[in-house]
């Protein structure tokens, strides 16, 4: 094995400010309420940041209505484009400073924000620009019109990519949004109003407004607006779809997931681990369409487990910045917690628990990459969402069984099939109830290719054509 | 004597599975002079049953097959046309529903192609979305519209492959049931659609609390506070709903995709590309 000297980013690019208020109608706003939000990899405060309450929020969509009305509903959609492209290119300019920022703020490492986070949210903002001024084309008639004000609520595993799923299509259909971040990375969402400013983005266009829960509460339930777009978690799903219920607020919702990660015997079993450890153990496994249930077909159980394992054995897990980390800091105690809770009751209820040996940090949110085998369906890893860097794995014999264990679950928003066998992927891909098939592959994700679940994952599609039906009139 | 020849009255019951059984309350009420059966929530529960069981087999029919059935339906209704002016349908609403049928017969094999996109991913990746029916929808059917209305916000959701459970109008019940008639010999596969007859403002929360349907269309649900209790309880288990319409619906208007698209779900499938 090889030893690497520690080959850390430089986070002199960024600056971040002691404490950031509220950005409402183009400007920063004091707020009273404030929180410190901290790197999870070493707990250092990285800077205090305001708890919107029910009357800033008020605020904010008063400000995003006069926006809407006066200058936004009435720009031509080539004009909106342009704002969108300008975004998109700071974004780019500004990218090193957004991925440092974000690995900072979440615990992701830097190889993640800066591959993949960020350079997919700027495609984000070119792909949705360019429909701005195109929408007679996208099929939902000659002249869709936009919602109003979009109330957004988004998770912290990827902070700014979540914005942008939310924000990009929002504005390029004429919406104006309030915008609210998860209350651990707030960070780069404040960046990204910096950016708006810097684009000329009329004011009140977009909105942040940090804070928890009650924040998101009071956005969501606010009668100014006109849609409310959540991705988080299916318990607090539910309780936005009880929230909105009985008004006209057009509602979508990207939730949980359990996926189901199925290996078959004539699958290209190095490309298949590769694929199994890309799909939970990206991003520390918090993701929503993680393939947290790794399905082998019983023949080549034992010959997938063990390169799985001399696989995990590699992975690299530590500072975030540090350019050869594979796997960062879990995002809170909070979420730490969970994980050991569930994982504990992986071992109470019967499964075996391994991890590859491997050193923690002394401070900071940390988990070692774990899998669970002897798992059956019945058991709490096998059914609740971790999102964590935990992988229960069962077995199967026959694609009908794979297809039932895989479906056999609340959730359905992604899954995995790894074979050589062309009429089987096909075959599976039918039968899978996902939005998202990844056949072969694992945790791809483009602008262009729409996301979302089916059943208890949530509704609506983020992305390609479909993710602007989310905010059109239609 | 043939004028002394008694006439043989029709039994209004419900459809469930194909099925034409009484409510298994033993209940029924009196309406448009006839007696008509009273679901129950027990009803509500067999019928989500037999749309349950129902859903493999229609939605892993062809298109093809789908748009056959339902142009099939528009000939059996066809034939059956006068029935229904007796029960007090317009003439132009029946034919209306008649040709709805036959509209939405062909989009079976075209929403596919209207509503999935191959999409140029930035990668070496093969990237196809395409529409699948949600499973089982439960439908309150249009009150002021008993054939018209029924006809379309049943078509749309079937078409594409989801099973339903139909609330059907309280007042004006008959023509639900001669449309079951209808469905029945039609090659319909029993389950398809399952229609309940009675007071929907009593079933329909249970339809809606569910936890084995998918989507609710509350078309028919004209009592604002009702509605809401519904979407609430559609919430638990993330139902995809319809919300009652803001305003007076022309059933005749030319419906749109709307209707379909609301109980379909997007699948994106990903695919390696090389050698």
């Amino acid at each position: 094995m090889f030893e690497y000297a520690p080959a850390p980013e430089s986070r002199s690019i960024v600056d971040i400010k002691p404490s950031y208020g509220l950005f409402v109608n183009g400007e920063w706003v004091d707020s009273e309420v404030r929180d410190k939000t901290v790197n999870p990899a070493n707990e250092e405060v990285l800077a205090e940041v305001a708890w919107a309450t029910e009357s800033e929020v008020d605020g904010a969509v008063r400000a995003a209505r006069a926006a809407y009305e006066n200058v936004w509903s009435k720009m031509p959609g080539r004009e909106r484009a342009k704002y969108l492209f300008r975004i998109a290119r700071i974004i780019q300019e500004r990218g090193r400073e957004l991925a440092v920022l974000e690995s900072l703020d979440n615990g992701k490492p830097i190889r993640e924000s800066r591959d993949v986070d960020v350079p997919l949210v700027a495609a984000h903002f070119f792909y949705y620009a360019g429909w701005a001024d195109k929408l007679g084309y996208a099929g939902f008639g000659d002249d869709p019109r936009p919602l109003g004000v979009a109330g957004q609520v988004i998770p912290w595993n990827f902070p700014l990519l979540m914005l942008a799923w939310k924000i990009a299509p929002a504005l390029a259909c004429g919406n104006t949004v309030v915008l609210k971040p998860a209350e651990t990375t707030p960070l780069t969402a404040l960046v990204f109003a910096e950016i708006c400013q810097e684009a000329e983005l009329p004011p009140g266009v977009v909105n942040i407004v940090t804070g928890a829960g009650e924040t998101g509460h009071a956005l969501v339930s606010h009668p100014g607006v006109d849609k409310v777009a959540f991705t988080g978690s299916t318990e607090v799903g539910r309780a936005i779809a009880r929230a909105v219920a009985g008004t006209r607020k057009k509602l979508t919702l990207e939730l949980g997931g359990k996926a189901a990660n199925i290996v078959f015997e004539d699958a290209p079993i190095d490309q298949a681990v590769e694929g199994i450890v890309n799909g939970i153990f990206f991003n520390q496994g918090h993701v929503c369409c993680a393939g947290s249930r790794l399905l082998v077909q019983e023949s080549m159980y034992d010959e997938v487990l063990a390169a799985l394992k001399r696989r995990m054995a590699l992975l690299r897990v530590g500072d975030p910045l540090d350019k050869n980390t594979d796997i960062g800091a879990i995002n809170s105690a909070a979420q730490l917690e969970r994980i050991r809770t569930l994982s504990e009751i992986g071992s109470e209820e019967g499964a075996s628990r391994w991890s590859p040996p491997c050193e923690l940090p002394d401070r900071g949110f940390w988990f070692a990459p774990t899998i669970f085998t002897g798992v059956t369906q019945a058991h709490r890893i096998a059914r609740e969402e971790i999102f964590g860097p935990v992988l229960s794995v069962l077995t199967f014999r026959t694609p009908a069984e794979a297809v039932e264990k895989a479906n056999n679950t609340p959730y359905g928003l992604s899954a995995g099939v790894w074979t050589d066998k062309g009429s089987r992927i096909l075959w599976m891909a039918d039968r899978l109830r996902a939005g998202v098939v990844w056949a072969n592959t694992f945790n791809k994700f483009d602008p262009t290719s729409p996301f979302g679940g089916y059943k208890e994952s949530g509704y609506g599609r983020e992305g390609g054509r479909h993710g602007l039906e989310a905010y059109l009139d239609v | 004597m043939t004028s002394s020849r008694l006439a043989v009255r029709k039994t209004y019951k419900l459809f469930i599975g194909g099925k034409f059984p009484r409510s298994e309350s033993g209940r029924s009420y009196l309406v448009q002079d006839a007696n008509v059966a009273l679901a129950s929530r027990k009803d509500v529960r067999d019928a989500v049953v037999a749309a349950r069981a129902a859903v493999k087999g229609w939605s892993g029919t062809t298109a093809y097959n789908r748009g056959q059935i339902l142009y099939r339906a528009a000939e059996m209704l066809e034939g059956r046309r006068e029935q229904f002016v007796a029960l007090g349908e317009p003439e132009a609403e029946v034919d209306a529903a008649i040709d709805r049928w036959v509209w939405y017969a062909g989009w079976s094999d075209k929403i596919a192609q209207v509503y999935g996109n191959a999409n140029p991913v930035a990668g070496p990746y093969f990237n196809l979305s395409s529409p699948e029916p949600t499973g089982v929808v439960g439908v309150v059917a249009p009150p002021e519209s008993p054939l018209l209305g029924l006809v379309s916000v049943v078509a749309p959701a079937i078409v594409t492959g989801n099973t339903v459970v139909v609330l059907a109008a309280e007042e004006r019940p008959l023509a639900a049931v001669t449309l079951a008639e209808v469905l029945a010999t039609s090659d319909l596969p029993g389950g398809v659609v399952n229609i309940l007859t009675g007071k929907p403002a009593e079933t329909a929360p249970w339809l809606a609390a569910h936890m084995d349907v998918n989507a609710l269309d509350l078309a028919g649900v004209r009592d604002a506070a009702l509605a809401t209790s519904l979407e609430e309880a559609a919430a638990e288990n993330l139902k995809r709903v319809l919300r009652p319409p803001a305003t007076p619906v022309d059933w005749a208007a030319d419906p749109g995709t709307g209707r379909m698209t609301a109980f379909l779900e997007t699948k994106t499938v990903w695919h390696p590309k090389g050698t």
